[in-house]
């Protein structure tokens, strides 16, 4: 399977876009909609026109015509062929390439079993469940044992039983074959579970490419941290740096006195500089007022003003006093009523700066993975009482 | 069951036959002469058949409903595939072919009269005329309302435009081409009785005509019994042909 790269791909949606794809790579295009996802992969299939190159280890396939470019393509709504039943479906692409019958009749076995549906062959779209038209999709996109594998947002029309159970199946037959593959999905859940890497785009441009974790856990601009669920932006000015950690004010809009918190140091921190920090919902803990909290952690006075259960998890909003912070708990840990007054903790390296699309240089991104070691000093944490 | 049920649609027909015999034999409607019952007519259809009036009228009919439909319908299959698969000829024949299309076949009478003469070409080509536009339309349609994602897919198989074509588009038009054969087809046969009365001496028209001016009721009953029987019997024809070529998968 080929190594994909694509060079300053632009056309109406996207804008500049370079990225590369690792032979046997499943890469995640993630992003809203309109952000140039599907667009992207009707210009790697050659469905539409673009400037710049797509290359497949190496080669250029910009003059090779949609037909012989060789790419399954599974499309949101599947597009299964009604008039044909599932083997015709399946063995499509095979036929257009006039393999032999013997051939064909082999690869529509093979598929059948790799799909887990060989009772059927012989039913039309029209009497299939979502999830078996999922399958045959992915088969009749296989078939032809195609170099890339373009999916776009395949699970979206499926209940989440179904989803997960299509998403772990896709997963092992992509490990499987290691065929080289792009699925795109606005869905921040299903491009984490499932990518080897994922690329945030937005108005046509990646604003992050990372492995899964790296990603979710530093964001690196405000739209993918929010994207990803991480809701809590602080806008900070840093007062005070230290040998690991720094001291930065926060000071958002709306925020009655300006809070300060301690920070692990990162390699873009500089004394007077203005920085943007998210910190997701999973890393704040709560207190009760009367509890003595962790001297390690740093402390926020506020109150609860709203709460939702979202299965095992509760989320709280709490106001501390003008700005709102998202705090998502376990909800058997969740003691707190709505209006009672209560501590935000988080420790000093939950708060992750957003640095903007050129942290991406690896040098920077390394310094910033590197800086683990980290002690955590005591400031006065009264200063942090609203 | 589907034959019970078939069985049952028959019901009111005979309870409509009996009602007219049992009319017209007890004279409850005025002019007897004018009102024949049922059974006179089934007698007449007998005279008519066994003296082969009514089959070699009937024939020349026949043949002309088929010749004009099936070449009609066979050009505005393929105009409409033209049509339909490439826009540069829709764009040129639509204007051309949204002028002519509103004009009512018989209304084409007199310049074909003009043009071939009272000849076997007249009906013909009214037919055609008749059956054209309508396979020719049903068919763009139902070429241009294909889903295209199932032609991006195709095409991401590796089928050439003409592979999309044969095993994509016109397989997943031919609902849309059975509705215009459908229509036309039942049509054809009221377009050429029309024409057979106004300006031709032979058909089941032209029988029409002279039954009416020797005031033969009956006759008149038979012909557009007849007629009755035949578009039916073309419409579902076509509905059955349909229903072979998509049950399946719709």
């Amino acid at each position: 399977m080929p190594a994909i790269e694509l060079k300053n791909i632009s056309n109406f949606i996207c804008r500049n876009i370079s990225l590369k794809i690792a032979d046997g790579e499943l890469m995640v295009l993630l992003g809203p909609t309109g952000a140039g996802k599907t667009t992207l992969l009707n210009i790697v299939s050659g469905l539409i026109e673009y400037e710049g190159s797509i290359l497949f280890d190496g080669v250029s396939i910009d003059e090779i015509p949609i037909n012989r470019r060789d790419v399954g393509y599974l499309l949101q709504d599947l597009a299964l062929f009604p008039h044909l039943d599932v083997a015709s479906n399946i063995t499509y692409g095979l036929k257009m390439q006039k393999r032999c019958v013997h051939e064909i009749e082999a690869r529509l076995d093979e598929m059948l079993d790799l799909m887990n549906i060989p009772d059927l062959e012989r039913r039309y779209p029209k009497d299939l469940s979502g999830g078996e038209k999922q399958r045959v999709a992915l088969a009749r996109a296989l078939a032809p044992s195609p170099q890339v594998l373009l999916l776009d947002e395949p699970m979206s029309n499926l209940d989440p039983l179904t989803k997960d159970k299509i998403l772990d199946e896709f997963k092992s037959i992509q490990r499987k074959t290691g065929i080289t593959t792009i699925y795109v999905t606005h869905d921040h859940d299903e491009a984490l579970s499932l990518g080897d890497r994922v690329s945030v785009l937005n108005e046509g441009k990646i604003e992050q490419m990372e492995a899964p974790d790296e990603l979710f856990y530093h964001p690196k601009t405000e739209f993918v941290a929010r994207f990803l669920g991480a809701k809590n932006s602080l806008k900070a000015n840093i007062i005070d740096m230290k040998q690991h950690e720094a001291v930065a004010q926060v000071n958002n809009e709306g925020l009655g006195q300006p809070i300060k918190i301690r920070v692990k140091k990162y390699p873009i921190f500089e004394k007077g500089k203005e920085i943007n920090l998210c910190i997701h919902p999973e890393k704040i803990t709560l207190k009760k007022e009367d509890e003595v909290p962790d001297a390690n952690l740093n402390r926020i006075r506020g109150k609860i003003v709203n709460r939702t259960n979202n299965g095992n998890v509760s989320k709280a909003t709490i106001d501390t006093g003008g700005m709102q912070l998202h705090a998502a708990i376990p909800k058997v840990l969740f003691d707190f009523k709505i209006h009672e007054n209560v501590w935000v903790c988080f420790a000093p390296d939950a708060p992750h700066p957003l640095c903007g699309r050129r942290c991406r240089a690896t040098e920077t991104r390394r310094k910033c993975l590197n800086e683990t070691h980290m002690t955590v000093s005591v400031t006065k944490e009264h200063e942090n009482l609203p | 069951m589907e034959r019970i049920k078939a069985a049952y649609s028959l019901i009111p027909v005979f309870i409509f036959l009996l009602i007219w015999e049992m009319a017209a034999r007890l004279e409850l409607i005025p002019g007897h002469f004018f009102f024949p019952p049922f059974t006179a007519v089934v007698q007449e259809f007998y005279h008519l058949t066994a003296n082969g009036v009514l089959p070699a009228n009937f024939l020349r009919s026949l043949t002309r409903v088929l010749i004009g439909f099936i070449t009609g319908s066979i050009a505005g299959l393929l105009m409409g595939i033209l049509m339909g698969y490439k826009e540069t000829i829709n764009k040129t024949f639509h204007p051309i072919f949204s002028l002519l299309y509103p004009i009512p076949a018989l209304g084409w009478l007199p310049i074909l009269m003009l043009w071939f003469g009272i000849s076997e070409m007249l009906p013909i080509m009214i037919i055609f005329i008749c059956s054209f536009f309508p396979v020719l339309y049903n068919t763009v349609t139902g070429i241009k309302t294909v889903d295209k994602d199932l032609i991006k897919v195709a095409k991401t198989l590796g089928a050439s435009e003409r592979k999309i074509l044969s095993t994509i588009l016109l397989p997943l038009a031919l609902t849309n081409i059975f509705t215009g054969l459908r229509l036309e087809a039942g049509m054809a046969w009221r377009v050429i009785i029309a024409a057979e009365m106004v300006a031709i001496p032979t058909g089941i028209g032209a029988l029409l005509m002279r039954a009416e001016s020797l005031i033969r009721i009956d006759i008149v009953i038979v012909c557009l019994i007849v007629l009755s029987v035949m578009c039916l019997s073309f419409e579902r024809f076509f509905i059955y042909m349909e229903h072979k070529l998509t049950g399946k998968w719709r």
